[in-house]
C-alpha cells in the first residue's frame, strides 16, 4: 500500500476534491499568493531597499502612486516591507510547526503504542504544556532567551508539540485494535517497522490537518510575541512588531497600522480555511459543520 | 458517592499537573538561561550585587534543593520582589486579578448572548444570507490578530467618532472598593455615573476579546443545532406533524444547548489567555499589562510570576469546567 503510485492517487483525490471546495481552493489561493510574495519580494517590491534605509523627509507619508501603502516612521515604504516580512512569518510557521512535527509526532506513537508508566508520564508531560495557553508560555521562553527570530521560533515550536502528541497518541490507541496492525504484529514485524510503515501513514491524515490550523494558530502567537516586543528586533519588518511601532502615529497614520493586520489576517485565514478543507476531505468523522445536506 | 469519587479523582489530578508547572517555569527560568541571576537582578545590577543576590536566593545551591526550595516559596505565596515597583509580585498580581477577570466575564456574557443565538439562527436558517455571512463572520473570527482588531475598534470607535474612551478602565475615581469590580461596586453603592463610564471603557475591550470566542461559539451550537435537527426523533415528531416552533424550543434547543453549555467553560480559560494582549492594547490595568510592562522593563522575576499565576489559574478553571461537566452530563458518569 506504500507504493508510490497508490501514494500519487490519494493525493490526486485529495487535490480534485478540494477543488470542489470553494472556501479551500481560497486557503489554498491565499497561501500561494503568501509564497509568491516571500519568493520575489525582491522583484514585486517598489523600495526594495527600504528594510534598512532611512529616508526622514519620506516620514508617515499616505498612500499615493510611489508608495502604495503609505511609508512609514523611518520613511520607509510600508507595501515593501510588508512583502519582506512574508519571508519571516513563512520562516517562523514552517520551522516551528515542522519541529513541533518532528517532536510531538514520535512522542505521541511511542506513547500510543507502548502501554506502560513511559507512556503515561510522556502524555502527562504533554498534558501540562495543553493545560496553560501558549503564548502565556511562549512569552515566558522569549523573554528568557531575549528577543531574536531563532528564539521566537524555538518558543512556538517548545509550546505546540504537545497537540501533534496528542493527536498522534489517539489515533494510535484507537488504531491499535484493528485487525491489519494486529496481524502485522502476528506476523512478526518489529515495532519500529509496525509504528513507521502500518501505523503512522494511517494515522496521517489528522496529523496534516493538524498541521495547516497549526500554522495559522503559530503565526496569529509569533504577531502576538512580535507586537509585545519579544520577536526579532527592528528593522526587521515583522507584522506584529510593525503593528507595535504604528500605534503612537494613530490615528492619522491608518495605513501604517492596518496594512500588516491584513495581512496577517489573509495568511491564517489562507490555512484555516485550507485546515477545514482537508479536514472535509482526509477525516469523513469529523465533517460536522458540513453536513450532506448542506451543500 | 460514585459522583463524590470522580470530582476527587479529578481533583487527584491537579496537583501533578501544578507540579508539572512549576517544574516547567523553574525550568525555563532557572536551567535555560546562562545566568538565571543576572536576568532577575536586571541590566542595571553591578556584578558585586549579582554575586550578593545568588547568596542571598540560593541559586548557588543544587538544582533539586533550589526546585524543592522554589515549590515551598509559591506555595506560601512568595514571588519574590518586582524590580520595577519594588513590592511583593503576588501582592501586585493580586491586586490586578479582579479588572482582568471583569473583563474576561464581559467577554465570556457578550459572546454567550450573541454567539448562541446567532448559531441557533444561522443552523436553522440554513444557507441563508445570514448563515453565509455568519460563515464569513466566524472564519474571520479565528484569522484575525485580536491585538490588530483591538487597534482598528480604538481607531475607528474612539478616535474618529469619539463615541467611547480610547482606553483604561475608567476615568476620574473608582468607585468605594466592595469587591474591586467596578460594574458590581457601583451597582452596590448605587453609583449609576461611574457605572455608565466603567462600561463605556469595558466596551471595546469585551468587544476585542470576545470576537474569537464569539466565532467558536456560533460554529458549535450550529454544527450541534444542525446534528440535532437530523436525528431521528426529530425526524419522528416532524412525521408527527407537531409545529416547527414547537420542535425547535421543546426538543432541539434544549438537546443542542446541554452540549453547548460546557462549551462556554471551556472558552472561559480561552479567553483569559487572550486577556493579555487585549490588555496590553487597552492599557487595561489588569495581569496581561502588568505581563507586558514587565516584559518591556526585563522584570524578569514578574514575568516568571505572571507565567506561574496564569497558568494556575487557567489549570483551577479547567479543573472547576471539568468536575461541572462531570457533574451534569450523565454520560460522563458511564464512562
Amino acid at each position: 500500500m506504500s507504493s508510490s503510485k497508490g501514494a500519487s492517487t490519494a493525493v490526486w483525490f485529495v487535490l480534485t476534491r478540494l477543488t470542489r471546495d470553494r472556501s479551500a481552493l481560497l486557503g489554498f489561493a491565499l497561501i500561494v499568493a503568501l509564497l509568491l510574495a516571500a519568493l520575489l519580494a525582491p522583484v514585486l517590491s517598489t523600495h526594495p531597499d527600504d528594510v534598512f534605509e532611512l529616508h526622514p523627509s519620506e516620514r508617515l507619508r499616505a498612500p499615493s502612486r510611489a508608495h502604495w501603502l503609505g511609508t512609514d516612521r523611518m520613511g520607509a515604504d510600508v507595501y515593501s516591507r510588508l512583502l519582506f516580512g512574508a519571508r519571516i512569518t513563512i520562516l517562523i510557521g514552517v520551522i516551528a510547526v515542522g519541529a513541533s512535527l518532528i517532536v510531538g509526532v514520535p512522542v505521541g506513537l511511542v506513547a500510543g503504542y507502548y502501554h506502560g508508566w513511559v507512556s503515561d508520564l510522556l502524555m502527562r508531560v504533554s498534558d501540562v504544556f495543553l493545560a496553560v495557553p501558549q503564548v502565556v508560555l511562549a512569552i515566558a521562553i522569549a523573554q528568557t532567551l531575549g528577543p531574536s527570530l531563532p528564539n521566537v521560533i524555538l518558543a512556538l515550536s517548545a509550546t505546540y508539540w504537545p497537540w501533534f502528541a496528542r493527536v498522534a497518541y489517539a489515533e494510535t490507541r484507537s488504531i491499535q485494535k484493528e485487525v491489519f496492525v494486529e496481524s502485522t504484529a502476528a506476523l512478526g514485524a518489529s515495532p519500529w517497522r509496525l509504528t513507521a510503515l502500518h501505523v503512522l501513514p494511517n494515522i496521517a491524515s489528522p496529523i496534516i490537518v493538524r498541521a495547516s490550523i497549526g500554522m495559522g494558530f503559530t503565526i496569529l502567537t509569533a504577531a502576538a510575541l512580535g507586537f509585545l516586543g519579544l520577536g526579532p528586533p527592528p528593522p526587521t519588518p515583522e507584522w506584529g512588531r510593525t503593528i507595535a511601532e504604528s500605534r503612537e502615529f494613530l490615528p492619522d497614520a491608518w495605513w501604517y497600522a492596518t496594512a500588516p493586520g491584513l495581512a496577517i489576517f489573509l495568511t491564517v485565514m489562507g490555512f484555516n480555511l485550507l485546515g477545514d478543507g482537508l479536514r472535509d476531505v482526509l477525516d469523513p468523522r469529523l465533517r460536522r459543520t458540513h453536513t450532506a445536506r448542506d451543500e | 458517592m460514585r459522583l463524590l469519587a470522580l470530582a476527587l479523582h479529578r481533583l487527584a489530578w491537579f496537583v501533578p499537573t501544578l507540579l508539572g508547572l512549576l517544574l516547567v517555569t523553574f525550568v525555563i527560568s532557572r536551567v535555560i538561561p546562562a545566568d538565571p541571576v543576572a536576568l532577575v537582578a536586571g541590566e542595571t545590577a553591578t556584578p558585586a550585587q549579582v554575586e550578593a543576590l545568588r547568596r542571598q536566593l540560593g541559586f548557588d545551591r543544587p538544582l533539586p534543593v533550589q526546585f524543592a526550595d522554589y515549590v515551598a516559596r509559591l506555595a506560601r505565596g512568595d514571588m519574590g520582589t518586582s524590580i520595577f515597583t519594588r513590592r511583593p509580585i503576588a501582592e501586585d498580581l493580586a491586586h490586578r486579578l479582579p479588572a482582568t477577570i471583569e473583563l474576561t466575564l464581559a467577554a465570556m456574557v457578550v459572546s454567550v448572548l450573541v454567539g448562541i443565538p446567532l448559531g441557533v439562527l444561522s443552523a436553522l436558517w440554513r444557507n441563508s444570507l445570514l448563515d453565509h455571512a455568519l460563515r464569513v463572520a466566524t472564519v474571520s473570527g479565528l484569522a484575525i490578530a485580536s491585538f490588530w482588531l483591538g487597534i482598528m475598534l480604538q481607531l475607528l470607535f474612539a478616535m474618529r467618532l469619539g463615541w467611547t474612551p480610547l482606553n483604561g478602565r475608567l476615568q476620574g475615581f473608582p468607585p468605594r472598593s466592595i469587591t474591586g469590580f467596578y460594574l458590581l461596586d457601583a451597582v452596590l453603592t448605587g453609583d449609576w455615573p461611574t457605572f455608565g463610564g466603567a462600561l463605556l471603557h469595558l466596551a471595546l475591550p469585551a468587544a476585542t476579546l470576545a470576537f474569537p470566542a464569539l466565532a467558536t461559539l456560533v460554529r458549535f451550537t450550529r454544527a450541534g443545532v444542525l446534528d440535532v435537527m437530523q436525528s431521528n426523533f426529530v425526524l419522528y415528531e416532524r412525521a408527527m406533524g407537531l409545529p416547527r416552533f414547537v420542535i425547535v424550543w421543546k426538543y432541539i434547543l434544549r438537546s443542542a444547548l446541554t452540549s453547548t453549555v460546557t462549551q462556554v467553560g471551556l472558552l472561559f480559560g480561552i479567553l483569559l489567555a487572550g486577556a493579555v494582549v487585549t490588555e496590553a492594547v487597552f492599557d487595561w490595568p489588569g495581569i496581561g499589562t502588568y505581563a507586558v510592562n514587565s516584559i518591556l522593563r526585563s522584570d524578569y522575576n514578574a514575568v516568571m510570576g505572571f507565567t506561574v499565576w496564569a497558568g494556575a489559574i487557567f489549570i483551577v478553571v479547567n479543573l472547576l469546567v471539568d468536575v461541572t461537566h462531570t457533574l451534569v452530563d450523565p454520560r460522563e458518569r458511564v464512562s
